[in-house]
């Protein structure tokens, strides 16, 4: 036993060349370990630059509850009060129509697209998709201001056309594609096996569809809904555009709004370095860090929840 | 025997009103953007003209063309990708050729979704604190693109990992037979064969980091600024700050020229993008194995 144990070690030992290429070999495995763990230092990186920004307000002149229950962010009046209740609000109202929109049309699209479109049609629809997700947000805030605007206040003969109704429906449009796309994806992963047994038992397409599919994809749907409402939640220059920009708790979805996201950048310009104002913005932005840190840490357990299961 | 009975003709009809639905679903999500789309295209148009292309803006932004904000956003997205590609190749090439099923992998994975779910301003926010301010590079187009490059990051990792992965495992193990190292392989054979897969990820991120706004407003973009940049280190005009500026920020701008901005935005990002759906489709198409 130990005289082949030795001899191995030989003829490893033999095979071990620790030459010109193998050096190389290690550094490149050392670079590319970097460039792997990039990913995790730069979200520390993140955490850590804007809480060393936003610490100096957190520490001193930040107020739990004004924050929470306040609807009065007035940074520059006299006695500054920093309450975050109403961009909060804004920010809520506006993704929840957003989300109220667009859900059924992207679940629905991702049922057509994954179960019934074949061949070109369905390649062309995911290229469709594909492309209306690539617009950029900046447009999506100018279509609100010149196109939307307008319309709506013809439409509901509404003095003020920039308003939660404007901004949920942008957010909604942009946030489909991402939806329809991550949707579709579950629906693809449910194995044909799946359908094919329930088509023998004799089920009918749609029965197929509602009582073997989604059941199945369930977690992949959740995951995608959970997606768009991290995308209508971070989402800054649509809605800094085609909200109105108004500091408000909407009572309907003809009010103008102001959210967490549009306020930052919005204010951050006219701010001095190092003043409360300045560092409160942070806060704002480490507030918006950790809420949408929990929404993909959550999508990605409810993703993964599938996965272990089968 | 065969013939249908009174169930199967009913399944029949449903099916067919549930396609029909859904069908109705899909087209109500695409046609209005279309729409919107053609509305762009319509009243850009009027605007949109080579010299509208090559003149800078004059008259307090109200008139002339939008050659520096062109010239900016090439700059950005430029110093952009020299940054991002090699990080995200590398990260690509960690994940798909060394990283094992642990919990290391997981944290990867989970810190890129992250990475590419945080809010663009957030990503501002971290531009100013740590390259404008800690590396004390101030407002400038590295600051910019240093932060344009981290938040487009995840777009270069996930493509490349999806070109490594196409790559057929047994390729690399005829070449590892051959007595080639890990990275002789990598370079000889899985890069090789993946390239046009990674240059498919590479446009995709051109597309990405072209349109975005929020993170270079307080890094490097500059409101009004005649000139065309001349290192890194200066301020530059950008397409899409440009168009929020203008449409927003600037009182008697003629109700057209925002159209024209926008059509140019979009249609470069579009095309990009385009070109990359079209790479790919064409790649998938040539591929032997």
């Amino acid at each position: 036993m130990e005289r082949r144990a030795a001899a191995q070690e030989a003829y490893l030992d033999r095979l071990d060349r620790r030459d010109l290429p193998w050096l190389i070999d290690k550094l490149v495995q050392v670079l590319v370990f970097i460039g792997g763990i990039s990913g995790i230092l730069f979200v520390i990186g993140i955490f850590v630059f804007i809480t060393r920004e936003g610490i100096g307000f957190i520490l001193t002149s930040f107020d739990v509850k004004e924050f929470f229950t306040s609807p009065f962010w007035r940074p520059t009046s006299r006695n500054p009060t920093y309450g975050a209740l109403a961009l909060m609000a804004g920010t809520a109202s506006v993704t929840g129509l957003a989300m109220l929109v667009s859900v059924p049309f992207s679940l629905g699209a991702a049922i057509f697209i994954g179960e019934f479109a074949t061949g070109k049609l369905r390649e062309s629809l995911k290229v469709l998709v594909e492309l209306l997700a690539a617009i950029p947000s900046v447009v999506w805030g100018f279509i609100g201001l010149s196109i939307m605007n307008p319309l709506i206040i013809r439409a509901f003969n509404v003095p003020v056309g920039l308003n939660v109704l404007n901004a949920g429906i942008i957010l909604g449009l942009m946030a489909a594609p991402i939806m329809t796309t991550i949707a579709e994806d579950a629906l693809k992963a449910v194995p044909d096996g799946y359908r094919e047994a329930a088509e023998a038992l004799g089920a009918s397409r749609w029965q197929v569809i509602f009582k073997v599919v989604i059941p199945a994809a369930k977690n992949g749907l959740v995951a995608a809904v959970l997606l768009g409402v991290g995308r209508g939640f971070g989402e800054t220059m649509a809605v800094l555009m085609a909200s109105g920009h108004a500091l408000n708790i909407p009572d309907s979805i003809f009010d103008s709004v102001r959210a967490l996201t549009a306020t930052i950048a919005a204010e951050l310009g006219e701010t001095a370095v190092g003043s409360d104002h300045y560092r409160a913005l942070f806060t704002l932005g480490i507030f918006l860090f950790v809420i949408t840190f929990i929404i993909n840490l959550t999508a990605d357990l409810v993703v993964r929840g599938i996965r272990n299961k089968r | 025997m065969f013939e249908a009975s009174e169930l199967n003709e009913r399944n029949r009809r449903t099916e067919s009103l549930v396609r029909l639905l859904f069908l109705t679903m899909t087209v109500l999500l695409i046609v209005p953007v279309v729409l919107i789309l053609a509305v762009l295209v319509y009243k850009g148009g009027r605007v949109v003209s080579i010299p509208f292309l090559f003149t800078e803006p004059t008259n307090g932004m109200t008139a002339g063309g939008i050659f520096p904000a062109l010239i900016g956003t090439v700059w950005l997205v430029s110093v952009a990708l020299l940054v991002s590609v090699p990080i995200g190749v590398a990260a690509a090439v960690y994940l798909s050729e060394y990283a094992g099923d642990n919990w290391l992998t997981r944290l990867i994975n989970l810190a890129i979704i992250n990475l590419a779910g945080v809010p663009s301003i957030v990503h501002a926010l971290f531009g100013v604190g740590a390259f404008v301010l800690f590396l004390g590079i101030g407002v400038s187009i590295l600051a910019a693109s240093l932060t344009l490059a981290i938040m487009t990051l995840p777009v270069v990792i996930v493509s490349t990992l999806e070109a490594l992965r196409a790559v057929p495992q047994a390729f690399r193990e005829a070449c590892w037979n051959m007595g080639a190292t890990r990275w002789q392989t990598i370079r000889r054979i899985v890069l090789p064969n993946a390239i046009s897969g990674i240059l498919t990820g590479i446009i995709l991120e051109v597309s990405r980091t072209a349109g975005e706004t929020a993170p270079i407003m307080f890094t490097g973009a500059a409101f009004f600024l005649p000139f065309l940049p001349q290192s890194v280190f200066d301020q530059t005009m950008a397409m899409s700050y440009h168009l929020f500026v203008i449409s927003t920020q600037v009182p008697g701008v003629p109700e057209e020229l925002p159209f024209g901005v926008a059509l140019v935005l979009i249609t470069m990002v579009l095309a990009m993008n385009a070109l990359s759906i079209a790479f790919r489709m064409y790649l998938r198409g040539k591929k032997k194995w």
